[in-house]
């Protein structure tokens, strides 16, 4: 299994790296909290630990620390456009349940 | 489901506690809002993906209300109930309004601010700012997909407290939180310091629509001062489209047109301007209401001699923020273009010129000022983590207390970094005085009547002491978005009294800057001004000193030439103090001084005799 970006997630983070001016990739986690459950956790990673998993997907290194990674794994992360707001979406074939928001998820 | 966005190393946000932020531009003409997300400053567009909402408001009898482009077109249909710059009347009187008579709004002055009657009802520049506010905020609820929690607004350097409490009032009554008012400059310096993250001494150079500002600002370790500010209120962009209106009205010898081929006119002069950024020769092409067709072929050359002139008269203010700044062109490191108008070659070329230096222009000089408000925003928010850093802004005119005879004591000097705290002591003037009147004036020059009043208020229950005895420490406080209050307190007893300053309106930008130059220029007439009243204060004092020891021993020390002889100098004071010439009153005060010298000798003598009399030696000399 691993984690993989889309072609226009991969675009943007690759964009949004360049313009922040520092950073070796993407960090993906979740953490135990939210209405469901778990939420995701997507930040900028400027360093790895010698625990996390490493995936590369469209040029982009993912981090992802262990505890995290049954959560997520086989997870594809896009990039979409909905009416105004624009963001990253999580495909994650884990997940059970999850709130009405989506912002928190359980499996 | 929802979208997500990449956040600062261990700054996630749990979910549902996004902590959204935006930053607002809130133009005369144009009007922008800017949110940070990945970690990228970006303006929010509208659904047709329009970056600037024109800072344009209609109001419709049925009590609806248009923003932006829609009811920017129907500002010719229309004109009456849509309101257009609405930014130059906030916090604003119907006086200080210069050419009320050439717009075409129902004004309705008003203690305070102007308001403007509409088909809609009475509306004040507050509520119509509101307007604005309120479509940029949907805009960015929609787009960021959530409530937000707060926004910086930014507000051009030379607005006074009136004008930046009446943008934080139109704030509130959009529904934003404002985390903070900041200067116009300081956001483009943001934008271009933290993005390029550089250090030193920059110069903002903002020439937007209507309006030109100067400021002068360093960077460095991350912390933003703003060293001096200085501009000219109604210098801007559209003057260059006037510029070319005009060549057009001689070159095809037209005169006085309707108000739609004005409009038309302009419309096209405006393009023309645009074109020429980037070629070097544009054709004008236009039909009037009479039929007659305008065909005239403008050329980059012809544009740039016609406005020579105006690129200049930026110049002057660039040469007097550095001398307020103490600093020479050589020590600028960088100089920020800001405003649309900047495009134009020979404004950048001017600037070069001036600075030795190619300026910044790398980011869009539209966008600039928002694409600053909403990172300050995104960190005020707590959404950036480590480096924090400080903002620091200065005041542009001095504020001071009026003092015995009509004169202005300043206690924040002028371009003093805000936020910032400073206190004088003052005392009682006469006998006894029980209250004293705080008068807070605005201003560089002598008299308070050249200055400018922000308010009174009143210091009561000072215990009666002797004139100069009590110890009133007046404080005045500025607080981070420049707004001031002001405490006064006697330090003997404590009793205190206080004041978040009610803007007054009644001052315009224009003013603001004729103010500043006025101080120069009349600096030698304030001086003699000053000599002049300090003379009268001191000659009044000393007449009514004479008159009440008259009154209790004139009687019985003096015989009556001597009183008369005292009455016709006494009179002679106060001829000299009607007169203008202050050497006059000093040498009649001189005079009444060296002619009651025997009665002061002798009321003293009395006093001792009385205070001595019934006492034994061994009394006084415990």
């Amino acid at each position: 299994m691993a984690i993989t970006l889309t072609e226009t997630a991969a675009q943007h983070v690759r964009n949004f790296l360049t313009k922040r001016g520092k950073g070796i990739g993407l960090r993906l986690g979740v953490r135990t909290s939210g209405c469901s459950g778990m939420a995701y956790k997507l930040e900028f990673a400027d360093e790895a630990t010698d625990s996390d998993v490493r995936f590369e997907s469209g040029g982009i290194t993912l981090l992802v620390d262990p505890q995290s990674l049954p959560y997520i794994d086989g997870m594809e992360l896009d990039y979409t456009r909905e009416g105004l707001n624009e963001g990253f979406k999580f495909n994650n074939p884990n997940v059970t349940n999850q709130c009405g928001c989506g912002e928190s998820f359980s499996v | 489901m929802a979208l997500l966005q990449i956040s600062e190393p261990g700054l996630s946000t749990a979910p549902h506690q996004h902590r959204l932020a935006i930053g607002i531009d809130l133009g005369t003409t144009n009007s922008l809002v800017a949110t940070v997300r990945n970690g990228i400053s970006a303006v929010l567009n509208d659904s047709e993906g329009r970056a600037l909402l024109p800072s344009v408001v209609r109001y419709h009898a049925d009590g609806g209300v248009q923003v932006g482009d829609a009811a920017q077109s129907a500002q010719s249909e229309d004109p009456v109930n849509t309101i257009v710059s609405v930014k130059r009347f906030m916090g604003r009187g119907l006086k200080d309004v210069a050419d009320v008579m050439s717009l075409p709004y129902r004004f309705v002055d008003e203690p305070g601010m102007l308001k403007l009657r509409t088909v809609a009802g009475v509306k004040s520049p507050v509520e119509i700012s509101a307007e604005i506010l309120k479509s940029l905020r949907e805009r960015a609820e929609q787009a960021l997909g959530g409530e937000l929690v707060g926004a910086v607004i930014t507000v051009p350097a030379y607005f006074d407290d009136a004008q930046r409490q009446a943008t934080k009032d139109a704030a509130r009554l959009a529904g934003l939180n404002v985390l903070r008012l900041l200067n116009e400059p300081t956001a483009a310096a943001i934008a271009y310091g933290l993005d390029n993250a550089a250090e030193g001494i920059y110069a903002v150079y903002d020439l937007g629509g209507g309006t030109f500002d100067i400021s002068i600002l360093r960077l460095s370790r991350g912390v933003f001062e703003v060293l001096a500010a200085n501009g000219d209120s109604a210098l801007g962009g559209d003057d260059f489209d006037h510029r070319i209106y005009c060549w057009l009205l001689e070159k095809n010898g037209l005169s006085a047109l309707g108000a739609q081929d004005t409009r038309l006119l302009l419309t096209r002069a405006r393009a023309a301007k645009e074109e020429l950024t980037d070629r070097s020769e544009t054709r004008i092409a236009a039909v009037l209401g009479s039929g007659e067709v305008i065909d005239t072929v403008l050329t980059r050359q012809d544009f740039q001699e016609m406005t020579q002139n105006l690129v200049a008269r930026t110049i002057q203010p660039l040469r007097r923020a550095l001398r307020d700044a103490g600093l020479t062109v050589d020590e600028v490191k960088g100089v920020v273009m800001v405003g649309g108008a900047t495009r134009m070659p020979q404004v950048q070329r001017a600037v070069a010129d001036f600075f030795k230096q190619t300026p910044l222009t790398n980011l869009d000089p539209d966008k600039v000022v928002a694409l600053g408000a909403a990172i300050q925003a995104n960190v005020l928010a707590g959404n950036r983590g480590g480096d924090e850093w400080l903002l620091l802004d200065v005041c542009p005119l001095s504020l001071g207390i009026e003092t015995m005879g009509g004169l202005t004591e300043k206690i924040i000097p002028r371009n003093s970094t805000i936020p910032t705290a400073r206190a004088q002591d003052f005392t009682t003037f006469k006998d006894g005085q029980t209250a004293m009147s705080i008068h807070v004036v605005q201003g560089e020059r002598e008299l308070v009547s050249d200055c400018r009043s922000l308010a009174r208020f009143e210091l009561r229950g000072i215990p009666p002491m002797v004139a100069g005895a009590a110890r009133i420490r007046v404080t005045y406080q500025i607080d981070a978005d420049g707004l001031l209050s002001v405490s006064a307190r006697e330090q003997t007893s404590g009793v205190e009294s206080h004041i978040v300053v009610k803007p007054s309106y009644g001052l315009s930008d224009a003013e603001i800057t004729q103010m500043l130059q006025d101080s120069t220029q009349y600096a030698r007439d304030d001086m003699l001004a000053r000599a002049l009243r300090e003379q009268q204060v001191e000659a009044g004092q000393l007449l009514e000193a004479v008159q009440s020891a008259l009154d209790q021993d004139g009687a019985d020390l003096l015989g009556e030439d001597e009183r008369a002889r005292i009455a016709t100098v006494m009179h002679r004071v106060r001829e000299a103090m009607q007169g203008s010439d202050h050497q006059a009153i000093k040498k009649a005060v001189t005079q009444l001084n060296e002619a009651t010298v025997q009665f002061a000798q002798a009321r003293m003598d009395r006093n001792v005799a009385r205070a001595l009399t019934g006492h034994r030696i061994a009394d006084l000399d415990r």
